[in-house]
């Protein structure tokens, strides 16, 4: 259904980082700030434009001792949802 | 109540609220001249504008209060020579620098400067999808083509680009023309922000007013538009609130997320505070961000719900549209604690609905222009 050996990748002006007055991980994009859930930061902390979505979910599988099968829908529709909203591009 | 004159009893009733982001007016001098200009009537002038080091003195405080984007705009932000300098201090507070300009004196060599700085992203304005617009409602008479060729660097580049057209009257025909000169560039993302009457948009707001007929047109094509470029394109629209039911959720509520700081170093809590009579703010050389944001009295006033009046403080939406727009409801009624009288709840309501019509239709000569008195 879903391309697993497309690459993600923030685009520019788009940085994670922590936000300690609040609390947790955002993510910085023009003129919006997203406010990043554990699961978010995990994903994207694998995220650095090398590595493919195949490779994104076996790492996170084996991080969380989860089948990619079950982790690879999520992760796919938390990546095109940055995507849509122009934060992230695949190659 | 009217207004909350103990700060520390606002800012815990608030829940203690962390600013998310700050509006740095750089500088009020501006090579252009527009008759909506979101600074005040009075402009300040260069001799009282903060030095780079106060600059970068307040983007550290910021940042150790919880900003976490900056938005450096003026006035035209690079009418200053030392805006690299701005740039890099913002970076090294770790903050999200970007750039507000209208484009019109920034060549190339500076750009890259600015980007070496470390400029994270670049809203540029246009007043008009076509050279005779932009030069009208601009007052300069190339300023489109510059702009032009400014898009064209900043995209070269690899910066990421927001257009920002201010729409009215004179320019509510252009929405898809603006669309397409984003898309044209390259830009990723536009913003359609219907003039807000405050200040010099205030004064100029018989001849900027468009009809209610045309700004259903607008919002239908914004909304035509948004559906057809997602993904590709991202749409953020300022709805023109003079002729809608309920306020907006201004600043998202009074000194909840946002710091406005003046050239002079003034913080508030928006932009048009100062039109507010009676509101003491403080200054950065006085005092430190996290005091002002916490202890001033300008910021207490309006913070939370408790300073408002029966109506808004029993209202399911007290805590959805904080009451609107403080300096709205002063603009419109004469009292800055009334409801704003967009809403359709407040008894000034149909006054404005009705002098929106009115002004709408009504030809006016041309604009008063923004000049520094």
């Amino acid at each position: 259904m879903s391309d697993l050996t497309r690459t993600p990748q923030l685009i520019r002006g788009v940085r994670m980082r922590e936000d300690p007055a609040r609390g947790g991980w955002v993510l910085l994009a023009p003129e919006r700030v997203f406010k990043l859930d554990e699961i978010g930061r995990e994903i994207l902390s694998r995220v650095d434009g090398e590595r493919s979505l195949e490779t994104i979910v076996a790492s996170l599988a084996a991080a969380f001792e989860a089948e990619p099968e079950r982790i690879a829908a999520d992760v796919v529709a938390f990546l095109d949802g940055l995507a849509e909203r122009q934060v992230l591009a695949f190659r | 109540m009217g207004i909350q004159t103990d700060p520390r009893l606002a800012f815990a009733e608030a829940g203690s609220p962390v600013p998310m982001g700050m509006l740095c007016e750089l500088t009020h001098r501006c090579p252009l001249q527009c008759p909506y200009c979101s600074n005040p009537l009075e402009l300040e002038r260069k001799s009282a504008e903060l030095d780079v080091e106060a600059w970068c003195r307040v983007f550290r405080e910021a940042a150790a209060l919880g900003v976490l984007q900056v938005h450096l705009s003026g006035g035209e932000p690079a009418a200053r020579r030392d805006l690299e300098q701005i740039v890099e201090g913002c970076r090294d507070a770790g903050l999200y620098a970007n750039l507000i300009t209208a484009g019109v004196n920034i060549d190339r060599a500076r750009l890259e400067r600015l980007e070496a700085a470390g400029l994270d992203h670049v809203q540029l304005s246009f007043q008009g999808a076509d050279a005779e617009t932009t030069a009208l409602v601009s007052h300069m008479k190339d300023a489109h083509s510059r702009k032009r060729a400014f898009a064209r660097e900043v995209v070269d580049l690899g910066l990421p680009l927001t257009i920002n057209a201010v729409i009215h009257r004179a320019n509510i025909e252009q929405i898809d023309d603006f669309i397409a000169l984003a898309l044209e560039f390259g830009a990723r993302r536009i913003e359609i922000a219907h003039a807000q009457y405050y200040g010099w948009a205030l004064a100029n707001r018989a001849a900027l007013m468009p009809t209610r007929a045309q700004t259903e047109r607008a919002i239908a094509r914004v909304e035509a538009a948004r559906a057809r470029l997602k993904g590709r394109l991202t749409i953020d629209s300022v709805i023109p609130d003079y002729h809608a039911r309920y306020p907006k959720a201004c600043m998202n509520g009074w000194g909840r997320q946002s710091i406005n700081v003046t050239p002079a170093g003034k913080v508030l809590p928006c932009h048009a505070a100062e039109t507010i009579p009676g509101l003491e703010f403080w200054n950065v050389a006085e005092h430190s961000l996290g005091d002002i944001w916490r202890d001033s009295p300008a910021f207490a006033a309006y913070r939370g719900t408790s300073w408002m009046n029966e109506r808004c403080r029993s209202c399911d939406r007290r805590e959805i549209d904080w009451g609107g727009c403080r300096c709205q409801a002063l603009a419109l009624t004469g009292d800055a604690s009334e409801t704003d009288p967009v809403c359709q709840l407040s008894p000034y309501h149909q006054r404005v609905h009705q002098l929106a019509q009115e002004e709408s239709v009504r030809i006016v000569e041309g604009f008063r222009y923004r000049r520094p008195s």
